[in-house]
């Protein structure tokens, strides 16, 4: 131990100055979108959130349809993708027999590993279409919600709605994953337990398993809600990209990842450029303290494994 | 809860109670069927929309202007690889670095640290890392470049492959270890030529499957990157990539154009799935029994 050479020295150098890379480059985030949002910010205060008025002519930027769209879109997402993927993670961890296991799995996996830009693709030419001469009418004429604002209006070519959709297609195996990871953490005797004093499979899921899990499970939806919060190509390519609130999900709308990837490059004054810095900053916020609260829910769980 | 039931004779609540079952057990084979109606869909219409636009030309050519036809994503193919060798040059090492600091020394506050900011880094939006690398690469430099957008792709490589290196070290067994350094080996050769070594199938695993993930990222290039339309293998200007170019083709209005993007994201996906999958068959096989 005491006669660590120079060599063992510039070894343990380098890899504690590779592992401090990870909280540096952290702080540096929120630092240089801090500095660069600083501008916007200290000029429009409170205002940028809560105002609509986003002209970059005229010099005003409000970010609330931006942040409306992004809370909207995402939590319609998770309304959606968190059963779904709940379902299909009890589907591989409890159920599934063994020739069908391995093939849904792989079919989830491959989901996650399909790129944003492709899914967007997918949208503008598939989904989009679809929603619009089938479900649209659909949900508005045949069940007769039209007439509440939800669903209310034109049937647009890009609404919330084909965004929702598409963020909730992108997120579920990133949810069932997390959630088939802590489902499998949950120790076998506590199922034994279940199952010993007679409940049926689901009854040993529903005061056994899920018991056990909730923390985990918790965690994996907020993992997917960061995921939603800020994706950003899919979204960009089916919401329409109109700085509006607009209650309706045939509507079309906006998020703050869609507004920068939308205008940065066509940001020509310094304070538009602040502006979606600002909204950068806005979103580096949201996103960070859902996923720390979501790994530290999912620690929780899955710590008696590791 | 079975209290309320107690009017009810044993039989019939036993017979409810196992009917409530099968009808959960149905709705999780439901949705595993509905989960794989999109990924179905996915690959059906890439295949019918743009398979009749890929061709060899489409492989090798840069894209002609708006309104002639042919021409390809040749350039961007040529400039996805370029991006991803610098973003692997930039993530691996440190990556492995880091993985490595993180397998041998768990327990102290930096690795705690590192290993939670690993993770919430991995979850941050791409378009963040973007701007920040805008901000930080781009803004200085006054002009877009292929080096910016590679850097933007190591730095989100980082976290990934310091968690699976983390974990395929530590499946390296102790005694190991404890053997070579009782042979007289320094740590650093032990680190490097013993356990790293030992792991180097699962983190060349991780690894690929790092490269897979940052190979379909667009957000982050969009503001570094920027695209070109032309061929380019300078690293201090803007450089075409294959997500930045299925992009700009699907939302441009030329039917050509919009064929083109299928036939790109044909060839992406590929990319793509061929690695996850030869990295999801490398590592089946090493962990078949600790599963």
């Amino acid at each position: 131990m005491n006669n660590r050479s120079g060599a063992d020295r510039a070894y343990a150098v380098f890899t504690t100055a590779s592992a401090a890379v990870i909280p540096i480059v952290v702080g540096l985030v929120f630092i240089a979108l801090a500095i660069a949002g600083w501008p916007a910010l200290r000029q429009f205060g409170t205002s940028f959130i809560t105002s609509s008025a986003w002209d970059p002519v005229a010099g005003q930027f409000g970010a609330a349809p931006a942040i409306y769209g992004t809370l909207v879109s995402s939590a319609l997402a998770l309304l959606i993708a968190g059963p779904l993927a709940l379902g299909v993670a009890l589907f591989l961890v409890e159920f599934a027999p063994g020739w069908l296991r391995e093939p849904v799995a792989f079919a989830v996996e491959l989901l996650a590993a399909i790129p944003s830009v492709v899914y967007g693709l997918w949208g503008i030419f598939v989904l989009v279409p679809l929603l619009r001469r089938y479900v649209m009418p659909f949900l508005a004429d045949t069940l007769h919600l039209g007439n509440t604002p939800l669903f209310s209006g034109p049937a647009y070519v890009t609404s919330m709605l084909a965004a929702a959709l598409i963020l909730a297609i992108m997120i579920l195996p990133y949810i069932s994953a997390v959630s088939r990871e802590v489902l499998r953490a949950v120790p076998r005797s506590q199922r034994e337990a279940a199952l010993a004093l007679g409940a049926t499979r689901w009854e040993m899921i529903r005061d056994a398993v899920l018991p056990y899990a909730r923390s985990g499970l918790v965690g994996g939806l907020m993992l997917g809600l960061g995921r939603a919060l800020g994706e950003t190509m899919a979204v960009t390519m089916v919401i329409g990209n109109q700085h509006q609130i607009s209650a309706s999900l045939f509507a079309p709308g906006y998020t703050m990842a869609s507004l920068i990837a939308n205008e940065f490059s066509e940001a020509t004054t310094p304070l538009h450029v602040a502006s979606l810095m600002a909204v950068g900053l806005l979103l580096l916020v949201t996103t960070f303290i859902v996923n720390a609260g979501a790994r530290w829910l999912v620690w929780q769980t899955g710590r008696s494994r590791a | 809860m079975s209290g309320s039931h107690r009017a009810v004779s044993p039989n019939t609540h036993n017979r409810r109670r196992r009917a409530i079952n099968r009808v959960v057990i149905a709705i999780t084979y439901l949705f595993a069927a509905l989960t794989t109606v999109p990924l179905l869909a996915i690959l059906f219409y890439l295949l019918v929309r743009g398979a009749s636009s890929l061709s060899f030309g489409f492989l090798v050519h840069a894209p002609k202007p708006a309104g002639e036809t042919g021409g390809g994503m040749g350039n961007a193919l040529v400039g996805s690889v370029i991006l991803l060798v610098i973003a692997a040059l930039v993530g691996l090492p440190v990556g492995v670095g880091a993985g490595l600091r993180l397998a041998e020394r768990p327990r102290t506050t930096l690795s705690n640290t590192v290993r939670f900011l690993a993770d919430v880094l991995n979850g941050l939006p791409s378009i963040v890392m973007g701007i920040f690398a805008w901000q930080l690469l781009v803004r200085p430099m006054h002009h877009f470049s292929a080096l910016a957008g590679g850097i933007a792709l190591g730095v989100m490589m980082i976290p990934m492959v310091a968690r699976t290196t983390e974990e395929m070290l530590r499946l390296v067994p102790v005694s190991l270890r404890e053997a070579a350094l009782a042979l007289g080996y320094t740590r650093w050769r032990t680190s490097i030529t013993v356990v790293l070594r030992t792991a180097t199938g699962g983190i060349v695993t991780g690894a690929l499957v790092a490269i897979a993930r940052v190979a379909g990222e667009t957000a982050p290039l969009l503001f570094t990157a920027f695209g070109n339309q032309f061929w380019s293998l300078s690293l201090a200007r803007p450089i075409a990539a294959l997500p930045l170019q299925i992009f700009n083709y699907a939302i441009a209005p030329y039917d050509d154009w919009n064929a083109q993007a299928w036939a790109g994201a044909i060839v992406l996906l590929a990319f793509v799935f061929v690695i996850s999958v030869a990295a999801r068959v490398a590592t089946r096989r090493r962990h078949d029994s600790a599963d």
